[in-house]
Formats: C-alpha cells, structure tokens, sequence
C-alpha cells in the first residue's frame, strides 16, 4: 500500500448527471481503502443538502446526451431522439423536467444507485465531505439545509488535505 | 473458516464492489465470501479491488451473464 493513500475530489457541477461521477469514484475508492475527501463547491454544493429532488439534468446544449426512451417495444427503445430533437425545443417550459423524469426512468430500470444511496454508502465508509463555507454565504443557504455528517471549511483547508493525497481530481 | 455468500444481481457498477466492501468488513479474516453479481464490467472491477484491497481472489467465473467470485478476507 503505497504512503500517499489519500483522494480528493472537488465536486462543483449539480446537476443530475454530473452528480454520478464524484459519488462514483468517491464511494468505490474509499471501498478500496483510499482516505478520501470530497470538497463540494459551487453548483456541486447542492449535492450536500438534505433535499435532492432539484436535481435536473438538461439537454440544451448538450448534444451527446442520447434520448432514449426507458419503455415501449424493442424498436422503440434503441432509437436515439437526441439529435433529432432540435435544441430550441428543450426552451419550452416543461421539456427539462421531462427530460429529467426520463432520465430517472432509465437509471431506475438500469439499477443505477440513486445519489442518496451513493452518498449514505459514503458516509458510512468515512469519506469525508466538506461543504464550501463560501458558496454556503453566496447561494444564502444555512447549515439546516445539509445533511448531518458533513464538514464545514475552505480552500486552504482543501489544500492542506490535497498535499498528502495522490489522487486528486476535479469534477 | 466461514463461508459467506452475497448476492449483488441486478446491481450495478459501483453498487456491487461497494456492497462486497460492507460485507467483508462483516466478516472475519480468512472467511470467504461468494460474490454473485450481472454487472458485465465486474470481471476486471473484482481483479482491481483484491489488488488495492489485499484481499484474495480464490477464483471467478462467468456464466450466463452471471459472474460469481470467491474471495478471501486477508488479515
């Protein structure tokens, strides 16, 4: 096991997609028994509060998302809409929160870990997730608003912890 | 030297290391434990988790979109 076990991962993106990746990586490190910390700044904050039913994911202007419907026959399924959907149409009201269902449609039928389920399996292997005190301030959140278990701190907090990790990466 | 089974079919990747993790941590070193998964990417996963982790991988097999491993917790 080599000296320098330690991960970390800025998490700045919140939206239902990009919430998977640093969840991912975290979990499955700390399983393979990295010290991992997850600093969550900016939009990634909101993965933190206790609420996440605001998670959106967007197709406007993100053409390599494959729409694909999660139901319906065979035929039906493999056909990607994505390209064929012009993007002014994801302006129209409703369309991201449809898409948003769809998109928790399939990972449901998939068996894809909801964030909750990646964020609990987290905590209880010892990640530790900080909250960026900044942005807290900034978006006019307060603590009631987060999950217990979570540390509160900065940059250079995140820093120190970044000198003696081998891993570090930012999402 | 008990004999443990988990049974992670349906789950998907990371779901199936992360619930071998909780159950090894269950058991005692030297048990092992049958991991039985259907995530098609857990072959090369469980080779890299006994690898990081120190456990040992006694053997694995893939059958009809079932992969089962055999796993011993190391001391």
């Amino acid at each position: 096991m080599p000296e320098n076990n330690g991960m970390t991962i800025i998490a700045s993106k919140g939206t239902l997609d990009w919430a998977f990746p640093p969840f991912i990586v975290g979990s499955t490190a700390a399983a393979m028994g990295k010290e991992v910390t997850m600093f969550f700044t900016f939009y990634g904050l909101g993965l933190l509060l206790k609420d996440l039913s605001g998670l959106r994911v967007s197709p406007q202007g993100n053409p390599a998302m494959p729409m694909k419907m999660p139901f319906g026959p065979q035929w039906l399924q493999k056909i990607d809409f994505g390209p064929k959907i012009p993007n002014i149409m994801w302006n129209i009201p409703g369309m991201e929160l449809f898409a948003t269902n769809m998109m928790k449609k399939t990972m449901k039928k998939n068996n894809i870990a909801t964030i909750e389920e990646l964020r609990d399996v987290c905590l209880e292997m010892g990640v530790k997730l900080i909250a960026c005190e900044m942005t807290i301030g900034m978006f006019g959140y307060s603590r009631e608003d987060f999950i217990d278990g979570i540390e509160y701190a900065g940059a250079a907090t995140y820093l120190d912890i970044a000198q003696s990790s081998n891993h570090d990466l930012f999402i | 030297m008990a004999q443990h089974t988990l049974d992670a079919t349906g789950l998907n990747c990371p779901m199936p290391i992360l619930k071998a993790k909780q159950a090894l941590a269950k058991i005692e070193a030297g048990d092992t434990i049958e991991v039985i998964c259907s995530d098609k990417g857990s072959t090369n996963d469980f080779i890299a988790f006994c690898n990081q982790t120190g456990n040992t991988l006694l053997s694995h097999e893939a059958k009809d979109n079932q992969f089962i491993f055999n796993i011993e917790k190391s001391a």
